[in-house]
């Protein structure tokens, strides 16, 4: 059990460590860890999880490894993933805080952040294209992750009333589809 | 100020924070700056350092303001608070969709999620893709690409399609390649 918990720890510390930029950099080192790696969750409970983390409260980051750690160890999971996740914050924080409080400014922080975006763009397209094969099904499918892209992308929706309609949309093609079985 | 007193703010910013680390961002400047922990100036500087170090945004903002109002006790408090409402509520509600994954209303609603939350997850790429590789609002004029950033691209994209690598070593090729190529 103690074994179990840090493992979860290290795993979401690795990930966290090298969340740079934004919670969603943390989905493709998630996506290799848990669905490819290890067979913890499928690509359907992966993108659950990312889907109600930020439709509820919190950082969408804590809100997914809460959730991962809660399948795998219950509550003790939840907090082992969620320290993981924030020790890296916390020790570089500090760390700037006390000495290098210029840090941001320095040209070679910005040259290495260019190229680290670069990088994220990449490792992420190849996780929503795999994500992507695997969730989004049927006609209705293409249209829901089409409206949902275009939502936010163009025209800047807030994700909460698209997830929203999605989850209105999704009822209502299940009451369709139970009443042409029947 | 108490530790408490720093872990109650937080925890109210955590519980507000719906959609994303960047939705903190109004949050934390409404009781940071207007409440008067950090200047203006104090709180443009966090947000740069927290936006390029690894970790999410949200906890790299709360681990910052805290050591700022109380050293390091001061930033553990933030921290726990800015994520005990995540653990609360992701807890509960992974408890229940344990138990109601299989109810058929869940499970339309998620048919219906999913495919959205892969239009979200694209929106999110194609955000780090316009800010990293394609600069759109230059767009038609001639600088509304970067050939370096391009090239690069192009380059990790073909290693990543050819060996699948650790996502991390994408990260750290790109931000060691960065500082030569920038």
């Amino acid at each position: 059990m103690i074994g179990e918990l840090w493992n979860l720890y290290m795993i979401f510390f690795r990930i966290g460590l090298f969340s740079i930029g934004g919670g969603y950099v943390m989905l493709p080192m998630l996506r290799r860890e848990m669905v490819e790696n290890r067979d913890w969750l499928t690509d359907e409970e992966l993108v659950d999880y990312y889907a109600i983390g930020q439709a509820t409260p919190g950082i969408i980051a804590i809100n997914t490894a809460t959730f991962v750690g809660y399948k795998r160890r219950g509550v003790l999971g939840a907090l082992a993933c969620t320290a993981g996740m924030v020790s890296p914050s916390l020790i570089i924080i500090t760390a700037i805080a006390v000495f290098f409080t210029q840090f941001q400014n320095n040209p070679v922080v910005q040259k290495a952040f260019q190229g680290i975006r670069v990088a994220v763009s990449v490792v992420l397209s190849f996780t929503v294209a795999s994500l992507m094969k695997k969730t989004v099904r049927g006609f209705m499918g293409i249209i829901i992750a089409a409206g949902a892209f275009l939502g936010v992308a163009v025209f800047e929706f807030s994700p909460i009333p698209i997830l929203l309609c999605a989850a209105v949309i999704g009822i209502i093609v299940g009451r369709i589809m139970k009443g042409e079985v029947k | 100020m108490s530790l408490f007193a720093i872990f109650a703010a937080f925890f109210k910013i955590g519980l507000f924070t719906i959609g994303g680390g960047l939705a903190a961002i109004p949050l934390l400047r409404a009781e940071l700056v207007e409440g008067g922990w950090v200047s203006k100036a104090e709180f443009i500087d966090m947000l740069a350092v927290s936006q390029s170090t690894p970790g999410p945004i949200g906890i790299n903002m709360a681990t910052y303001a805290g050591f700022k109002a109380a050293s390091f006790p001061g930033s553990l408090c933030a921290t726990a608070g800015m994520v005990a409402p995540s653990l609360i509520i992701i807890i509960i509600i992974a408890h229940f969709m344990h138990r109601f994954s299989d109810h058929p209303v869940v499970r339309s609603v998620l048919e219906g999620v999913r495919p959205a939350a892969i239009g979200l997850i694209a929106a999110a790429a194609w955000f780090v893709l316009t800010n990293s590789v394609f600069l759109m609002e230059n767009f038609p004029a001639a600088e509304w690409y970067d050939f370096r950033a391009v090239g690069l691209f192009i380059v990790l994209a073909l290693v990543y399609w050819r060996t699948r690598a650790y996502p991390v070593y994408y990260i750290i090729a790109g931000g060691l390649i960065g500082i030569f190529l920038f």
